[in-house]
């Protein structure tokens, strides 16, 4: 039987990357996937006739420039389309929107609040100035602050370097971001109830937080964080939807000699006198190899995939309770036509922005409320786009596909599985939030797929279908990304390692954590790093 | 021009007491000035109705540092020590909460509750030492900022070992919400624990943050809970006898109008009456907002101080109920005795967060929790013969009211309230001979605190040491020269506790040590 150098358990965008690094170091490297589709929650699927949804993450933005240029993901087929500004819609008849021309921003944001739209400017340079200093630690391993190995403290020390670079003000400008609420964040800068909310949505996307909840102003970043062609903040489509994305990055794996294997779920990763040894199929296969990455989510990987018998106690109480709460939901939509959206004048190039529906501070708060009384917003923040206006290889000539991302969706309604009619309520709740501002748009629905935490888990995988794979809150960030001393993608087991966005930094198309996660390995196995440096803060 | 003093401290609450006793201690000549008759600030005891007498806003004693017992050789008489709290059941079967145990829940979450505990404290014993240090600043490095931040972090990595260090530094960031939930399955239990987070707070317990607000009510005497002998008045007046003793004057009704500020530097301070009394050093017991914006004046500092000093976030959501009672009311599954205790209304950690929700919309909690003492049941002093006091904070009752705080809300969040009781106690509203609501804005009022807040500024992360009140004034120094501050806006926080006076007193002796 063949024994290879590595297994990566998944075929989402961490694992391809996490195997493509691998390959081209020499390895020979098998990458599995459960499902007959590469990519995992990076997909373009065939849901309905000739349509093609991005049926999970639907924008891209976070893929660092990094592995961008050294996987040479243009050469394997991937194209990014920046697209712009957004549109929030108000009970009034009014929106609110906001454009990359920031003149243009201005001047909007000028017809509400000559004020705000003065504190743009600052808002938008303190902002990044944490982007900044964040982005730079993005392809970079979280040190353990306990440890006194010379590679910990010296990253420890750049760490503290760069905080005391930034001078005394701003150090502690920068320790209130990392700890306030999303909305308090606002509050200092903004006074007009549309614009914060408009600008809110962002501190707690696919987090089971509201905007007035500590921890939330960071979440802002992992949304401020990307670029499209070094446009900091900037997002962009894939062409093709986001399954590109995956396949660009499978090119590259398969171009350095890697072999990837569909509808291979693991049911057991193989465990000898204490190392890894191989993974054990659900058909009962089995293959071999020293190395086993998981790109799976630390509680899957661990929890169901290994036996407890295996790891400590401690690790596997932490990893039980290590938070990943289901609070999003998608509804995917194929469209006869585009909806009119009588409030934009006719042709604005705000239809191919993305659209929100909630247009106030209190609306915001009072969708996470639903959510913590275990049920979906009845008034929800949706994050809408139309892909199809800026890459129409997506649906047939003169349709549409609609992205609607939701929140908040909860794993469960109150507490049990969802049931057909709950799930019909919770697609309609969507569907008519968004009709309130389209006459025309229920007449154009062709197909409606609605997915909620629950069937995310059930078809990717991931834990109680968390988008971040684990919550972004302080306590799971960083050193404690997924548990305390475990942040450096090993685990207790040798030759088991981690690489899914339950690790530093976290979730979102960003491929860090499978990159990182590869040079850590090959760094264990004295191989040459293929992964690139950061480019540090641009 | 009148007697030059070395020091004018601006209140007379708790905090500025401790920090002038231990000033006059030092050999110092100081003037303390409280604008109300009375010392104490919000430490105070007094008759809300004829003949009944309460601790006005804070009614429970359980932070009060023992170095500040220590160095100003306090003793306060208590009425109770050590208090129980009561978990009220509808069914009449409460849980007890001890600093140890915890009696009425299952066996596996009373071992769970002991384990959870030390731990607990374990970290608030760690929280206490830098209660009673000034906070480093971060961007001078100095000396002394350097040798406390590596010392903070030995104490961290040493004092706690690696795992527990690792589990530290994730806790602080957590909810409350999540640890009981993972460790416990009794509703009330994780109720109780969860209003103990919330208490004096704009957070629910699914606030991150609220395991560290949880941390500083331990950081005391480890939670444990005791009523001061003749009300909280009492501590301030045995805190005013020690100032007093050792040389401060106190005058009482003498309202400060302005910190004089001559050539970018305190010269003294000005009374509403005009009057003026010269120093080089004024400390100001007042809210930072307060201290800057209008007894120093915003003109005196660089606007992005100013700035960040008007951001501090201190809206209150604690409310005081007072209530002269005619007798007990009745509580099912209550013995006599257990009316020493604390008593609480937190049924799950559900309701307290339900409870919450409102006040994040202006509104006031329709289902408040609830937490009660009666302060007369063993002292008689607060109330006539036979006739009892009982004295509750509830929450939450946001500052910024919708509509506002006029009679219609007050009357309808008291009724709401002792409708809440009376689910425990049926005959309460019977026993009831008058009734005194204090809300956030009629404690601003009365006690002179920016959004009438428990700890003069959220306690929160982002307002939480290096960075409390403000960044740049974490150490008891505004950035007018002369201007100290030493309430419980800045390290480490609200409570009885005294920490920021002494610490306050301590930084500014140190620095004339220096000079």
């Amino acid at each position: 039987m063949k024994k290879y150098d590595a297994i990566v358990v998944g075929a989402g965008h961490n694992g391809l990357t996490n195997a493509a690094f691998l390959a081209r170091a020499g390895l020979d490297v098998v990458c599995i996937e459960k499902n007959d589709y590469i990519g995992g929650a990076t997909a373009s699927r065939n849901l309905y006739k000739n349509w093609w949804y991005s049926n999970c993450s639907y924008v891209c933005s976070l893929l660092r420039p990094e592995i961008f240029r050294e996987l040479e993901l243009q050469k394997h087929g991937l194209q990014i389309t920046p697209f712009g500004g957004s549109v929030t819609y108000m009970e009034n008849g009014d929106f609110y929107a906001s454009y990359n021309d920031s003149e243009v921003a201005y001047r909007e944001m000028a017809r509400f609040s000559r004020r705000d739209a003065d504190a743009y400017k600052s808002y938008s340079a303190d902002t990044m100035r944490q982007c900044r200093l964040i982005r730079d630690f993005l392809l970079t391993t979280a040190p353990d602050p306990t440890s006194f190995k010379p590679g910990d403290l010296r990253e420890l020390a750049r760490i503290g370097g760069k905080f005391m670079e930034m001078g005394e003000a701003r150090m502690y400008e920068t320790i209130r971001f990392w700890t306030m609420s999303v909305a308090e964040y606002l509050d200092e800068y903004y006074e007009t109830d549309v614009i914060k909310a408009a600008l809110s949505g962002s501190g707690i996307i696919g987090t089971a937080l509201g905007i007035h909840s500590p921890g939330t102003a960071y979440v802002l970043l992992h949304h401020y964080m990307g670029d499209v062609d070094g446009n900091v903040g900037s997002w962009g489509f894939a062409r093709g939807g986001m399954g590109a994305v995956a396949s660009a990055i499978a090119g590259a794996f398969q171009a350095a000699g890697g072999e990837l294997r569909t509808e291979a779920g693991v049911d057991k990763i193989i465990v000898k006198n204490g190392k890894a040894a191989g993974v054990a199929l659900d058909n009962g296969d089995e293959i071999f190899a020293p190395v086993v990455v998981s790109s799976m989510d630390v509680k899957r990987t661990f929890l169901n995939c290994v036996d407890k018998s295996e790891l400590p106690e401690k690790f596997y109480q932490r990893v039980k309770h290590f938070k990943a709460r289901g609070s999003s939901g998608k509804v995917n939509i194929a469209l006869d036509g585009l909806p009119t959206f009588p409030a934009l004048p006719e042709g604005s190039s705000l239809y191919s922005s993305d659209m929100h529906f909630i247009d106030s501070m209190e609306r915001m708060e009072r969708a996470y409320d639903d959510w913590k009384d275990g049920t979906w917003s009845k008034d929800p923040y949706i994050d809408m786009v139309i892909p199809t206006l800026s890459d129409p290889t997506m649906a047939p000539p003169g349709k549409h596909f609609m992205s609607c991302f939701v929140q908040y969706c909860p794993y469960q309604v109150e507490g049990r599985a969802w049931t057909s009619e709950e799930k019909d309520a919770f697609g309609k709740t969507v569907i008519d939030q968004i009709a309130n501002y389209s006459p025309d748009f229920k007449d154009l629905i062709l197909h409606a797929e609605i997915r909620t935490p629950e069937d995310i888990e059930a078809e990717i995988g991931i834990t109680e279908g968390n988008i971040f794979h684990g919550e972004l809150t302080m306590d799971q960030l960083l050193m404690n990304r997924p548990v305390p001393g475990y942040a450096q993608y090993r685990s207790p087991i040798a030759g088991l390692y981690m690489c899914g966005s339950s690790t530093h930094p976290g979730g979102g198309v960003m491929a860090a954590p499978g990159a990182n996660a590869a040079r850590e390995i090959l760094g264990d196995l004295r191989r040459p790093n293929t992964v690139p440096e950061s480019f540090g803060d641009d | 021009m009148t007697d030059k003093y070395d020091a004018i401290v601006v209140g007379a609450g708790h905090n500025g007491l401790v920090c002038s006793a231990l000033l006059a201690k030092a050999g110092k000549k100081v003037l303390v000035l409280e604008a109300n008759e009375q010392v104490g600030g919000a430490a105070i005891t007094r008759e809300f109705a004829d003949g009944y007498s309460v601790s006005a806003c804070a009614h429970l004693l359980y932070q009060l540092q023992p170095e500040v017992r220590k160095e100003l050789k306090l003793s306060p008489q208590m009425s109770s020590e050590d208090m129980t709290t009561i978990a009220l059941a509808e069914n009449g079967e409460h849980v007890r909460l001890s600093t140890n145990e915890v009696h009425g829940v299952s066996e596996q979450d009373a071992a769970s509750y002991i384990g959870f505990r030390k731990r607990m404290t374990r970290f608030s014993d760690l929280l206490r030492t830098y209660l009673n240090k000034t906070p480093p600043r971060l961007g001078e490095m100095k000396f002394q900022d350097l040798k406390t931040l590596a010392q903070l972090g030995f104490d961290v990595r040493f004092g706690l070992g690696k795992e527990e260090m690792q589990e530290f530094l994730r806790l602080i960031f957590m909810n409350i919400h999540d640890e009981v939930t993972e460790r416990f399955e009794s509703s009330l239990l994780k109720g109780a624990i969860s209003l103990d987070a919330v208490l004096g707070t704009h957070l629910g317990p699914r606030s991150p943050n609220t395991i560290l607000t949880y941390l500083y009510r331990l950081a005391g005497d480890h939670g444990r809970t005791g009523t001061p002998l003749g009300g909280m008045g009492s501590v301030s007046d045995e805190l005013a006898q020690a100032a007093r003793a050792a040389g401060a004057t106190i005058r009482t009704g003498m309202p400060v109008r302005r910190i004089i500020i001559e050539n970018g530097r305190a010269t003294g301070v000005e009374t509403e009456s005009g009057e003026r009394f010269d120093s080089f050093t004024v400390i100001s017991n007042a809210d930072p907002k307060r201290t800057m914006m209008e007894l120093v004046g915003a003109r005196h500092a660089e606007t992005g101080f100013v700035n960040r000093i008007h951001h501090i976030r201190c809206k209150g959501n604690a409310a005081k109920l007072h209530l002269a009672l005619d007798g007990l009311p009745t509580f099912a599954g209550l013995a006599k005795k257990d009316y020493a205790e604390r008593i609480v209304i937190a049924p799950d950690e559900h309701y307290v967060e339900r409870a919450f929700n409102p006040a994040k919309y202006g509104e006031s909690s329709p289902h408040p929790v609830v937490e009660i003492t009666f302060p007369s049941f063993r002292d008689e002093s607060l109330a006539p013969t036979g006739k009892q006091v009982m004295s509750a904070v509830v929450q939450y009752a946001p500052y910024d009211l919708k509509g506002g705080w006029d009679s219609a809300a007050k009357d309808a969040f008291t009724q709401a309230v002792i409708n809440t009781i009376a689910r425990y106690a049926p005959d309460i509203e019977q026993r009831i001979t008058a009734t005194e609501l204090l809300t956030p804005v009629d404690i601003e009022r009365e006690f002179h605190i920016s959004g009438g807040h428990w700890h003069h500024g959220e306690l929160v992360l982002d307002q939480f040491l290096f960075v409390r009140p403000v960044g740049g004034a974490a150490q008891y120094r505004m950035p007018v020269d002369g201007v100290y501050l030493c309430g419980a806006g800045t390290h480490p926080g609200g409570g009885v506790s005294g920490a920021a006076g002494r610490n306050a007193a301590r930084t500014i002796l140190k620095r004339e040590k220096a000079a």
